[in-house]
């Protein structure tokens, strides 16, 4: 009786019975799966979390000990265990100005060229090769620094500079080859295709209306270029440009390998030098006391720090021109 | 208006001019790899072990094996997360968590990968008490895991919407079309996403320095030190030897070439398709 | 193409998953000290014939490393060319014996046209060091190089990056040779340099200088020889300029078995005798008297027991000097006391 009007109230105005039970079996699966996918979602969440918290609790006896005066001291000195990472902030800051001074013109104008200005037939393959670039690994960058990059700026550009513009405290020194500016090229060339991508992006992203606005009311291209593109895009070719920035800040084994691994603050490009991300990878497992220790995971962390608020922030830029969606390689 | 017109061409050509030197480095460094490279890379060099100091010969055998080891635990460890979180940006209906997660994997991205290495010390080597292909497997997992992520959610959120309709409009339940109607339509994608993650990893050798420590012989064991590619080529090339230099090119010649390879099939598997890169 | 690739990327990772056929070795892992790096890995090499089981690991990150890590338990052994200080040792969670395995001299090396021979004093190097001295052509070194050939070149100062025992023996010569050295730097297997560049290991130290056209840095003797770099005569205690050869450095630990100390740190810097080189050094592999595992523990015994005997014919033919006899006898009683489980390990063979 029950079971008749139950199919009859069935019939009337609810689902068939099987539908019925499928959709309950079904909510059951949903509701594993999307527990499932949000698990890992929160796993990335934590990840991230503990690396920050991994770093900081074992940076916890430099922070303690030296306070701010890590960020201000030029002192790095394991037999007395005094440290301070002045050298290396500054080491990795003019390492990546110097990278971004000379990759930013070539980037920009590789850039525009391939959105703007190249025939079609050549866009493709300059395009790829440029991409091929930042499949290049590190090591094999510096492989090609020692050998090629070194000897050539020892011989043919340090000393020239040295000669003509040696009046500039920047171009003052003897001519090592390994050096900052060594660093710089190295970086430079290393962080072309990131930008120049991103840019290539940003451009692309920029509307028709906009290029043809400008065209209808007489520019040349150039100047639609200039005019119409570039200001619209402004926002995110900063962005594209801030990404090389944390790209550079981070490198390392390029960069340790040409840099000369010396921790001082000098003014000269041609003086050795030292990186933040070098350091941690020279010294790391050989640091024969806790406090050294704790100082490297330290730079580790101010380096960590500093490339999630340099790529933070060009995210959102680059976010502003095209949208959340783009910005997947790297 | 003469003027105007030739500040335009300039510019293009300047324009032009940048494009080729930026182009020129990848030239360069392919060039000097074959030249000073192909000559030592031999049969030998693929399948012998790494000689002592001041003997001729041996090879890095056991380096790539080492290397084709870690990727292969990197792929196992960051794939099902990777995968699992892409389907979720993609589908995901929350307000905050998938604006979170896809901001943390493009900040993960960017985190310089010694930094990695760093965390996989702290948390992998220290705790069991020794390097090993695990640590340095572990590192390359949290490398990858951005990576594939944000990948499989372009591809996912690629597949038309008429397909997922199809599929609960028969009534199948909405999970299992995610598992085997819109993942096996995105396989392609995911799969170059994937190999494109596994050639930047193939690369690394910052989170490695400390994780895998190196090993002059065949590996051992997942919880023992492993060569690598990338940390044989760094050896090789800080060494005075000029065998050991030869080495590192010929070294790096393979590691390019395969990361090329990889590289260059993820991006003709994804022509045509509009996604980011 | 996908299924196709899938296929032959799990083909490639599965054979390194499949247990290579040889796998019954045990593998001993080692870091440390580049100073001795040539002689182990040779020594590595050949002991595979003694011993087909055991495969010994060793990586060469510098003799900091070595101290590191095996106070952190990461490997099995370590080496180090600079003894470990007692607050260091008081770090270890166990007793850590120095066991020396060979002598080995610091050269001071340099890359100049026409690798002429030079020499130095020990207090003309802590200055050049020091920054003091900047130029090949200054008067303090052509006084004593008056016949050859020095440019007006800058020094190109290279020392190591990495924490190193071969700093340690360097800096500690300079420290016994300039007073100003040792209030100003002073000891440590990682001092904070005046001046010059860092390389990473002998390894780099050497393929800086000669890639570098002006540099002076100071390596293991053996790396210099190996890399056809020319190596400095250098003024003794005795008032002789001598080269690092092996017969110097034999010199040189000469009067050492007599007041040696029980844990076998002892500094040959600036030894006494004639024909001494003033700055050779024991090198020690670091190990636990109370090895935490058996068949290593088993492992690295007989390892050491063989080095410090058969092995010993091997150092010279890389420029290393071989152990003085009475010091292996004292060796031979050290390497008794090691443990396992509170049982000597020897004495049960």
């Amino acid at each position: 009786m029950v079971a008749a009007s139950v199919s009859r109230a069935a019939t009337a105005d609810a689902p068939p019975p099987g539908r019925v039970v499928r959709r309950m079996r079904a909510g059951l699966g949903d509701r594993l799966f999307g527990l499932g996918l949000t698990g890992a979602a929160w796993i990335i969440v934590l990840l991230a979390g503990a690396l920050v918290a991994a770093l900081g609790w074992e940076a916890r006896e430099a922070i303690a000990t030296f306070g701010w005066r890590f960020l201000t001291t030029s002192v790095w000195d394991p037999v007395q265990g005094r440290f301070g990472a002045l050298p290396f902030i500054y080491g990795t800051l003019v390492s990546a100005l110097l990278a971004l001074v000379i990759a930013v013109p070539l980037s920009l104008g590789a850039a525009i060229f391939l959105a703007e200005l190249a025939p079609a037939w050549i866009r493709s393959p300059i395009a790829f090769l440029i991409e091929m670039l930042a499949a290049v690994p590190s090591v094999v960058y510096g492989l090609w620094g020692i050998f090629v990059l070194v000897p050539w700026l020892r011989d043919w550009v340090e000393p020239p500079l040295g000669a003509t513009l040696g009046f500039l405290p920047l171009f003052q020194g003897p001519p090592y080859g390994i050096g900052m500016l060594a660093a710089g090229v190295i970086l430079a060339i290393m962080v072309v295709p990131y930008i120049t991508s991103v840019s290539r992006e940003v451009l692309l992203a920029v509307p028709r209306s906009q290029r043809e606005a400008a065209l209808g009311i007489g520019a040349t291209r150039w100047e639609t270029t200039r005019i119409a593109v570039l200001r619209y895009g402004r926002s995110g070719l900063v962005g594209a440009i801030l990404l090389g920035l944390g790209r550079a800040l981070g490198e390392t084994m390029a960069v340790t390998m040409v840099i000369g691994n010396r921790p001082e603050v000098a003014l000269s490009l041609f003086a050795p030098g030292y990186t933040m991300a070098s350091v941690i990878a020279n010294e790391f497992t050989e640091a024969t006391s806790e406090i050294y220790v704790s100082a490297l995971v330290e730079i580790g962390l101010l380096l960590l720090v500093v490339t999630i608020a340099v790529n933070g922030l060009a995210r959102l830029l680059v976010w502003s021109v095209g949208g959340p969606a783009r910005g997947g390689r790297e | 208006m003469n003027t105007r017109r030739l500040i335009s061409t300039t510019m293009s050509a300047l324009t032009c001019v940048a494009a080729i030197v930026a182009v020129l480095p990848l030239l360069l460094i392919f060039g000097f790899l074959l030249v000073k490279g192909a000559s030592a890379v031999s049969v030998d060099f693929f399948l012998h072990l790494p000689k002592p100091v001041g003997e001729p010969g041996g090879g890095v055998a056991n380096a790539i094996v080492g290397s084709l080891i870690m990727i292969g635990l990197a792929v196992v460890v960051g794939l099902p997360i990777g995968i699992a979180g892409g389907v979720y940006l993609a589908d995901s209906r929350d307000r905050h968590l998938p604006w979170a997660v896809r901001f943390i994997a493009d900040v993960l991205n960017g985190v310089p990968s010694i930094v990695v290495g760093i965390f996989a010390y702290t948390l992998v080597v220290l705790p069991m008490r020794r390097f090993s292909a695990l640590a340095g497997g572990l590192a390359l997992g949290f490398i990858l895991i951005p990576i594939v992520l944000r990948t499989t959610e372009e591809m996912v959120r690629l597949v038309p919407n008429a397909l997922r309709e199809a599929g609960l409009g028969l009534g199948i339940p909405r999970w299992r079309v995610t598992l085997r109607i819109v993942l096996p339509s995105a396989r392609a994608g995911i799969l170059t996403g994937v190999m494109v993650a596994v050639a930047r990893i193939a690369g690394e050798t910052a989170p490695l320095l400390f994780t895998a420590l190196g090993n002059r012989f065949w590996h051992q064991g997942l919880d023992q030190p492993i060569a690598a590619l990338p940390l044989q080529i760094y050896a090789y090339a800080i060494s005075p030897y000029d065998d050991w230099h030869r080495q590192a090119w010929a070294g790096a010649l393979v590691l390019i070439t395969l990361v090329f390879l990889a590289s260059f099939a993820a991006r003709v598997a994804t022509r045509g398709r509009t996604i980011a890169r | 193409m996908t299924r196709r690739s899938i296929l032959a990327c799990t083909l490639a990772m599965a054979v390194g998953w499949l247990p290579v056929p040889a796998s019954a070795q045990m593998l001993v892992n080692g870091a440390g000290a580049t100073f001795p790096y040539p002689i182990y890995s040779k020594w590595f090499e050949e002991y595979i014939k003694v011993d087909p089981e055991v495969r010994f690991n060793y990586q060469s990150i510098g003799s900091g490393g070595g101290i590191r890590q095996i106070t952190e338990r990461t490997v099995d052994f370590g080496a180090s060319d600079g003894p470990m200080t007692d607050e260091q040792l008081k770090k270890a969670p166990g007793e850590l014996f120095h066991i020396p395995t060979v002598l080995g001299a610091v050269a001071a090396t340099y890359n100049l046209p026409g690798s002429p021979k030079l020499s130095f004093t020990g207090e003309v190097l802590a200055d050049i060091f020091l920054g003091k001295i900047t130029k090949w052509n200054d008067e303090r070194i052509k006084a004593l190089n008056p016949g050859a050939a020095l440019p007006s070149q800058p020094i190109i100062v290279v020392h190591r990056s990495d924490g190193s025992g071969t700093t340690y023996i360097w800096v500690d010569y300079l420290s016994k040779v300039s007073p100003e050295w040792e209030q100003k730097v002073g000891r440590g297997t990682s001092v904070s340099w005046p001046v010059g560049l860092g390389g990473k290991g002998n390894e780099g130290v050497a393929g800086q200088v000669k890639l570098s056209p002006g540099s002076l840095g100071y390596v293991e003797l053996a790396y210099a020889v190996t890399n056809k770099l020319p190596v400095a005569a250098i003024r003794n205690h005795a008032g002789k300029f001598i080269e690092p050869t092996i017969e110097s450095t034999t010199a040189a630990a000469a009067g050492a078995a007599k007041n040696m100390p029980e844990d076998f740190r002892v500094s040959l810097t600036n030894a006494p005798g004639a024909e001494a080189y003033p700055i050779a050094s024991f090198t020690w592999l670091l190990v636990y008297r109370d090895q935490p595992n058996e068949a290593k523990g088993r492992a690295i015994v007989k390892f050491l027991w063989w080095a410090i005997h058969d092995g010993q014919k091997h150092p010279a033919a890389l420029l290393y000097a071989p152990l003085p006899a009475p010091v292996v006898k004292q060796i031979e009683a050290k390497i008794k006391l090691i443990t396992y489980s509170g049982k000597p390990i020897l004495a049960s063979q």
